[in-house]
């Protein structure tokens, strides 16, 4: 089965990034052969719809599950539409969160697992420390946020 | 002549600006005024209209015709906001993300998509005294403030007095409410916090070619951090309204002191004179 982890570096070293449309790339591994190959997620400064666009992209590179800490509502749409499993609440290595899959310790989400926009606050860092909001915000002094038109 | 009462930092004071100007005004003549901050209007408060009705804004979204659709994803490839995704060949639209440019349409090979309307909002008028209100309300959840507030901007009178209150921010819905005025007052307050986004909303207003000026709200002994960059940047002070606790008290009570108090009254009729003056200046003409 070909699974994609949302990840931080480029081999199964690397650590889990939580963000799922907002990643800063994937591995797609072969889960019985332990091939994998990196791609660089070309959506990290989406201006919206990063979730979406990262999923579609998931899916047409024919993974079946995805690895990653948290999922939006739009991403998780797009890839229960494609009958993509979704795995939340990874952390630590790659390679780490792999074993954490095969042994039946990553929860499959059946729904999202944070709000839309969660990962915008943390654009180019890993790790945790994710904020809302940031980025794309109106003017200030009120607290009001939201896209861009 | 329209003019719109705007400011980069939230909380200055535009609605209490704007909503003062236009009853002052009212006195005099008639007067349109339109709160284009759709997503918190909130110069009803003030101006408490006598509502005349309501119309709903709608956004064109796209509908696919899934039974002529082969699943090309031409479409999704196409929308740089990202409001399509092509499954499987089935299409998923998340409308909210959609910006109704039509892009998609004209990307489908087979023709296969049309539009459908989607509610976003409503515009509402009313009037009390010689103010004809018009105000936008987004609906809840919905992120698109723009095409909203567009509509109420059709209600822009070029021969009578126009006021706008304008969105917080130098972000889109500000630009789109500033767009189109003969004048723009950049309401501010004497912060430092006040200074950072009048620079802001005073590029902006640069960059749109619209005439504009400084109103500092509760001005006080600390006026300096404004006046000096109004007059680094060669910008007129329209005026200064003082920090005053009479001024706060009938703001938290939803008051116009323009309507009880005349040297209130008289104080916005000099501002607006002034900006009426600038606005002969520098119009083209």
């Amino acid at each position: 089965m070909r699974i994609a982890i949302s990840v931080s570096g480029n081999d199964l070293s690397a650590e889990i990034d939580p963000r799922f449309g907002r990643a800063r790339g994937f591995l797609l591994v072969e889960s019985e052969k332990g091939d994998f190959e990196y791609f660089t997620n070309p959506n990290v400064d989406a201006a919206g719809g990063a979730g979406i666009t990262t999923a579609q992209e998931i899916v047409d590179r024919g993974a079946e599950a995805v690895i990653t800490g948290n999922v939006g509502p739009n991403a998780y749409r797009v890839l229960e539409s494609a009958g993509v499993k979704v795995f939340t609440g990874a952390s630590g290595s790659a390679q780490e969160a792999l074993e954490d899959y095969k042994s039946g310790k990553l929860a499959s989400a059946a729904q999202a697992t944070v709000e839309e926009k969660f990962g915008m606050g943390a654009r180019g860092a890993a790790g945790p420390g994710m904020g809302r909001g940031g980025g794309c915000g109106r003017g200030g002094g009120k607290g009001r946020g939201g896209g861009r038109w | 002549m329209v003019i719109s009462v705007a400011s980069g930092k939230g909380g200055t004071g535009k609605t209490t600006i704007a909503a003062n100007l236009a009853w002052a005004a009212s006195t005099l003549e008639p007067v349109t005024f339109l709160d284009c901050d759709v997503e918190e209007p909130d110069s009803h408060f003030y101006l408490k209209p006598d509502w005349l009705g309501e119309e709903d804004v709608f956004a064109r979204v796209p509908l696919v015709d899934l039974s002529c659709c082969d699943g090309c994803g031409k479409c999704a490839e196409f929308c740089r906001y990202n409001a399509l995704a092509v499954i499987k060949g089935d299409v998923l639209v998340f409308e909210e993300l959609c910006h109704s440019c039509g892009g998609c349409a004209l990307a489908c090979p087979l023709g296969c998509i049309t539009y459908a309307d989607r509610r976003i909002g409503i515009v509402r008028d009313g009037t009390r005294g010689g103010i004809h209100f018009y105000q936008g309300l987004l609906d809840i959840g919905e992120p698109l403030a723009v095409p909203v507030l567009k509509r109420v901007k059709e209600r822009h009178t070029k021969d009578g007095l126009t006021i706008t209150d304008c969105p917080p921010g130098t972000g889109c819905p500000m630009i789109e409410s500033i767009k189109g005025s003969d004048y723009c007052i950049l309401v501010t307050e004497p912060s430092p916090f006040g200074r950072h986004d009048l620079d802001l909303a005073h590029r902006v207003a640069l960059e749109l070619g619209i005439p504009h000026g400084v109103l500092i709200n509760r001005s006080s002994l600390s006026d300096a951090v404004i006046d000096d960059y109004c007059e680094e940047e060669g910008l007129e002070i329209l005026g200064r309204i003082p920090f005053s606790r009479n001024l706060a008290e009938a703001c938290s009570q939803g008051e116009l002191r323009t309507e009880t108090d005349k040297t209130w009254s008289w104080r916005f009729l000099k501002i607006l004179e002034e900006v009426k003056k600038l606005c002969l200046l520098s119009s083209p003409s």
